[in-house]
This record gives C-alpha cells, structure tokens and sequence, in this order.
C-alpha cells in the first residue's frame, strides 16, 4: 500500500510482524502491544522496532516504553471511528514520542488535514492522489481555532499577538 | 452581537472552497455517497426523503437584520420561498441541489454565516438562552462562552469523529430557558459563595429513545478553565463512549453505565493533566469577546404609553398578544417580544421569505437590527422600546406573527417528521396545524394557560417529546400512524421526564385525545396551577380515566 510521508509517497520499509512469525535479524518490523508485552527479548533487539496498537488500548500504559519505538502505528478500523485522534495527540503532546505516528486502516484523504494536527506524519492511504490530497489538505485551510501540538498558532493566540481586531 | 474579524471570514470562505471541491469531486465520481455523506454532513447537508436539506447554523440563535433578509434570499434563490427554524436555534432548507449547494454556502458566508457541524458527530452548534443579553434574572450572557465554545469547536481536528453527535447548552441565567439539563454538556452559570461567577457543569442529558436527565460533575467551574473541562470530557467520551450501538453511542449511556461519580473521576483525571495549558482562557481572550456582546445603545423612555392603556381596553387582541408574547426586559421601557411562528393552521417553525425580510425591518425600525431564534421555534426581537409595542403588533398582525400564544397550547413544537424526514415513522405537521385548528378560540387557549406540547415523528426525539407537558410521539402500527403521548415531561430548571399514558391513539384520535387530556386539567386544576403543576399533584389517573375509559 502507498505511503504518504511528509507529502511525498516513499518505500515502505516496515513490515507487520504476526504475533507467531520468527523474530528476523535486524529487519525494521511492527510488532502488536500483545507480542511486545509477551516477549521481553523484543527490547533488547538491535534492528529498528515499531509497534501498532488498536484504538483501544490507552497509550498512558506505555509512556514509560516509548523510547523502544522508532514508529507508532494508529488504526481506523473505519473513518468514522475516531479514538485514534486521541491516540495520537496523547503520544505526541503528552508523552513526548517523537518517532513516526503512521495511520493505518480507513484513512480518507479528506481526514489527512485532522490527523496531522493531531500528530500523525504518515499515512497508508488505498486509494486515490496522496501526494495531491496532501498538498489540499495542507494548503486549504490558513486560519485554525484550536491549540494542538502541531506547532501552528491558533486564531486565539494571533489575534493576542497581533493586537486588536482586524 | 458578535461579528468576524479577518480571520474568521478568511476560514469560512476557505472552508466553501473545500466543499466546493468536495461537491465537484462527488459529482465526478471521484468520491462513493458514503464517503462524501461525511463530509456533506459536517457541511449541513443531509439527504432528505425528497431532495437535499441544507441546515445552518445560527450560532445561539442571535441573527442580525441583514443575515435574516440572508436567509430569506436563500429561501427565495434555493428552496421553495420557505424555511423552517428548528428546536436547535438553526434553519433548515429542504428543497435544495446538490450542485447550487457551493453557491448557497457561499452566499452564507458573505454575511458570516454557514452549516458547519450542523450534523455529523462532532460538536453541534452550541445552544443557548434566547433571551441571552435581555432576560431580567440573567447573571452573565451566555453568548460570550457560547463563542468562546464555538470558535474551540470548529473543525475540532480530535473530536470530528466521535461516537455520537454532541450538544452543548449555556444558561447565563437560573431560570433555564436553554433546557441545558437534556444535553450533552449543559453549562449553567452560576454565583459561588465567593461571589465569583463560574459554570456547574451537567453531563449525560440528552432525548433520543432514551432519554436522561444529565448529572452535575462539578458543581463550580471558574471561567479561565471552560474549554480544558470540556476538552478533558470530551476526550473521555471520545475514548470511551460506546460504538458498538448505534442506539447506545451518545454520552448519556456512558453516563448511565459507568455511572456519575466515575465519570466524574475520568474527567477529573484527565482535566488534572491539561488544566491551566494551551487551552487556560486569558482574561484579554474572554474580555474581547464580551466586549462583542456589549448592549446596544438604550434610551431612555417614557414610563407610561398611553397607546398601551388604550388599546389593551380596546383590542382584546393587543391584551393577550401584550400578555404572552411580550416580555419584562432588563432595562427600564424595553420589552423582548416573541414572533409566533406557530399561526392557527400552519407548519410550526416555518417563515417565508417575505416574512423574514420583513421581520429584518422591523428589528432595523426597533430592535437596534437583533432577532433571536428560540428551541421553541419562535423568532423573538429582543430590545423593543415599549412605546414601540403598539405599531410593531399591527405589523406583525398584518404578517401573521402576532399570534398571541407564546407558551401556550397551541405553542407547540415538533420535528420535520414524515413530511420530510427519513427517519419518521409518522407525521408531525399535520397533527400540529389540526391542533392549532382545535384550539383556535384565543380565549379559551388564555384560560388553558401555560402548556408545553412537543412532537417528535420518531424515537430520535427532534420535538422533545419526553419533556413536553404533553408529549406526542409518533410511531408505526402495521404501516399505520400512531401517537403515544406522554405527560409530565419539562425541560426547565424543574426538568422531568414524561410518563407514558397509555396505549398510543390514532392520528385520526389524537386531536381529542390531546383535548380530553386538557379538559381533564381544567377540570381537576386549583387555582394557579398551570397544566404541569396539576399533573404532579394528582398523577397520571385521572387522565388515563378520562381518555381511556370509553375503549
């Protein structure tokens, strides 16, 4: 599948890891929360590690193993299902993960704009123009109400800084 | 009233572009119908049974004079010359293409207005108080945090895909006219011991097929700290509320569930870890918007209006019109008057364009160009010199806004249903206009008194029929229309669920069903009592006699 990274497609060179599939050597592999909680070794491991969690398992519970993950994966199950902006604004803001915050799943190109200010800085994407979509998406909207750690200042604050009222 | 500055307009007009391109694509069949169903919806537009309805937003019901004759351009250049103001302070349109939608939201956005989150499930239009700014026993206005709430909201880049959609009231005052207790998020302010003014928070309320009174999670909440106890529910709910249900999605059953203590703990939790951050509210923020909200120029006024005393005697009209539809105001020689869009025989909510480019003329003539929508779908000019009173009633008589019914029998309010809707098992327009048919003798609708009725086409509860004194609700028995009523319900500060009377009627028995119901009142009622407070006194039996006895 196609991977939107920083608004270009590139390789892919992760690889999802089943929970019963052998540990290969230094392969960049993802592995699931159960296998990384089953299997202690994984921590020691020399070759770049990720880990893919449901939306469903709190990411508070890892804030102390983070630093073992070079890439986060977050899942919509369908775009409609939403806990993954939560997922991902926690990983980001609160716990400080600086790794990649991939997002998996039903990833519409409309929702590319959400899902990078909540954190999120690839994306596997079906179908469709990613690198297009993305440059909409980034582009389309200069005014933004809300703080969020994407770095861009909200409506709020500029209207303090700027003084007064345009 | 609050108007954009560059940065608003800037978003709202880069926001018509986005759906433009949305629409564009949609039609090229870039996009399936399931992908753009989210995307029209969080745009306000719905596919209805026969077309495309548009819903926009009137963010706490306040509109200025040029976007009401907005409003009726659109009625004139999109639908059919009609809109229909719903129990949520919008509007909506119901004739509308698809492919004049982009021009339509353009049109919107020149004078500051759009449909963004006027459905989907993200944070709904916030709602509040109509008599925000006006009302004698207000503390605050509303509307300030109302803004404040509205601006954090939009395009809300973590809470766009929630469970469920989500609903916020304020009351700004202690009589609740905002029924902030079957919401969401009800948000009342209030004075602390201390003097200072602050919000209780209520969480869980809400309608629907099932409905709940919400629950105070934290009684006082000082102002800097709104939007990171609101961010800190929602991203509870977000985490938390139920999607395995459709039915069981809305954050009243992740309430009812783990219960309010537990709520009250993970919110507490997770506002611990955000309180006093990028969300605190400077005191410069909230000052600016307030000054936003400043009241508009009052004179002073004569005490007395001889008009007044002469035509009250005179036109039994004007007396009961001066009665119910016309209000105490805070400042001396003002009233806030309500528009009755509820005539005798006619779709409740509904105004045609003529009607809403003439009530934009009057609020320029005399109430310094405001106009309120209520949840009760009445329009309402909320600063109107007394001495004006006289030739505004003849105005609004020739219009037929000057029904004198404001929180009366015939005041009712009801869903689109059938007629429309999608979701509807039976219709609510017509039964309305019979109602008010039956009802037509204003003297005997004044000896009735204050009596809320509310009708919803189905279980989704659009007309609040559980909190209506009487509530109608319509429901499909082997492909017939039916109406289980309910009694005792109320969305005031004594808010209550209706009870279930009994076997739903006919729609052909309804009219007399809701008319023995009121003789039973009239014959059972003390001196002073309105409807609901005979209701609670003697209970549901003699009522149930009296409607079920002959079957």
């Amino acid at each position: 599948m196609p991977l939107l990274k920083n608004g270009a497609v590139i390789d892919d060179k992760w690889r999802r890891l089943a929970d019963e599939d052998p540990l290969p050597g230094t392969d960049a592999v993802i592995v699931t929360l159960a296998r990384w909680r089953a299997d202690r070794a994984l921590a020691g491991r020399l070759g770049p590690l990720g880990l893919a969690l449901k939306n469903s398992e709190p990411v508070q519970a890892l804030a102390e193993e983070l630093h073992y993950f070079e890439l986060v994966v977050l899942e919509f199950p369908k775009f409609t299902d939403g806990r993954a902006y939560s997922q991902a604004r926690l990983l980001r803001e609160r716990h400080g993960f600086r790794g990649e915050l991939r997002a998996t799943g039903q990833v519409l190109l409309d929702q590319l704009l959400f899902m990078q200010r909540c954190g999120f800085d690839a994306f596997e994407i079906a179908k469709g123009q990613p690198v297009e979509a993305w440059r909409k998406a980034t582009a389309s909207f200069s005014v933004f109400y809300q703080p969020t750690g994407d770095g861009r200042e909200a409506v709020d604050s500029l209207r303090r800084v700027l003084g007064g009222r345009a | 009233m609050y108007r954009y500055d560059e940065y608003d307009r800037t978003f709202v007009a880069e926001r018509v572009a986005q759906f433009r391109d949305q629409v564009r694509r949609r039609l090229a069949g870039e996009l399936t119908e399931d992908e753009f169903r989210a995307l029209r919806l969080m745009n306000g537009l719905y596919l209805q049974l026969h077309a495309y309805m548009l819903r926009v937003a009137i963010p706490y019901g306040t509109l200025s004079s040029r976007q009401l004759r907005m409003l009726a351009h659109i009625a004139r250049r999109y639908d059919r010359g009609f809109g229909h103001f719903t129990t949520r302070q919008n509007i909506q349109y119901n004739w509308i293409k698809l492919d004049e939608a982009p021009d339509l939201l353009a049109d919107l956005a020149a004078v500051e207005m759009h449909g963004l989150q006027t459905s989907g499930n993200c944070i709904r239009n916030v709602t509040a108080d109509h008599w925000a700014g006006v009302a004698p026993d207000e503390i605050e206005d509303p509307r300030i945090w109302c803004e404040i709430i509205r601006q954090w909201s939009t395009l809300h880049p973590e809470f766009s895909f929630l469970p469920r959609k989500f609903k916020v009231a304020v009351t700004g005052a202690p009589n609740d006219r905002a029924a902030v207790k079957v919401h969401d998020i009800g948000i009342r302010m209030h004075r602390n011991e201390a003097g200072e003014v602050g919000f209780e928070i209520i969480v869980g309320g809400g309608l629907g097929r099932t409905p709940m009174i919400g629950k105070t999670i934290r009684p006082f909440l000082p102002k800097r700290h709104l939007l990171s106890y609101l961010e800190a529910i929602l991203r509870v709910y977000n985490e938390f509320g139920r999607r395995d249900n459709l039915f069981k999605s809305r954050i009243k059953i992740l309430v009812h569930e783990i219960g309010a203590a537990e709520m009250t703990r993970r919110v507490e939790e997770e506002w611990a870890l955000i309180r006093g951050g990028a969300l605190d509210l400077p005191i410069e923020t909230i000052a600016a918007i307030a000054a936003q909200f400043t009241p508009p120029p009052y004179a002073s006024q004569p005490e007395g209006v001889a008009e007044i005393d002469a035509l009250r005697f005179g036109e039994p009209g004007f007396a009961r019109w001066l009665k119910t539809n016309v209000a105490a105001h805070r400042e001396p020689g003002y009233a806030i008057v309500t528009l009755s869009l509820k005539p005798e025989g006619g779709p409740p909510g509904d105004a045609s364009a003529a009607q809403m480019d003439a009530v934009a003329d009057l609020a320029d003539r005399h109430s310094f160009g405001e106009i309120r929508v209520t949840h009760e779908q009445n329009l309402i000019l909320p600063d109107v010199p007394r001495v004006a009173l006289p030739a505004l009633w003849r105005a609004l008589t020739a219009l037929n806004l000057a029904t004198p019914n404001a929180g009366k029998v015939t005041d009712l309010i009801c869903c689109p249903g059938l007629d429309y809707c999608s979701l509807a098992n039976a219709r609510s327009i017509p039964v309305s206009q019979r109602l008010t048919l039956r009802f037509n003798d204003l003297a005997r609708v004044h000896d009735i008194g204050d009596l809320k009725i509310k009708m919803s086409g189905c279980i989704n509860a659009c007309g609040h029929h559980h909190v209506g004194h009487i509530g109608l609700l319509g429901v499909d028995k082997g492909g017939e229309e039916f109406y289980q009523i309910t009694l005792g319900g109320s969305a005031e500060s004594d808010a209550s669920l209706g009870a279930i009377l009994g076997p739903a009627v006919s729609s052909a028995a309804v009219v007399d069903a809701v008319e023995t119901i009121v003789d039973t009142y009239l014959a059972e009622r003390r001196t002073g009592e309105r409807f609901l407070d005979t209701y609670r006194r003697v209970g549901a039996e003699p009522f149930k006699e009296r409607l079920y006895a002959a079957a």
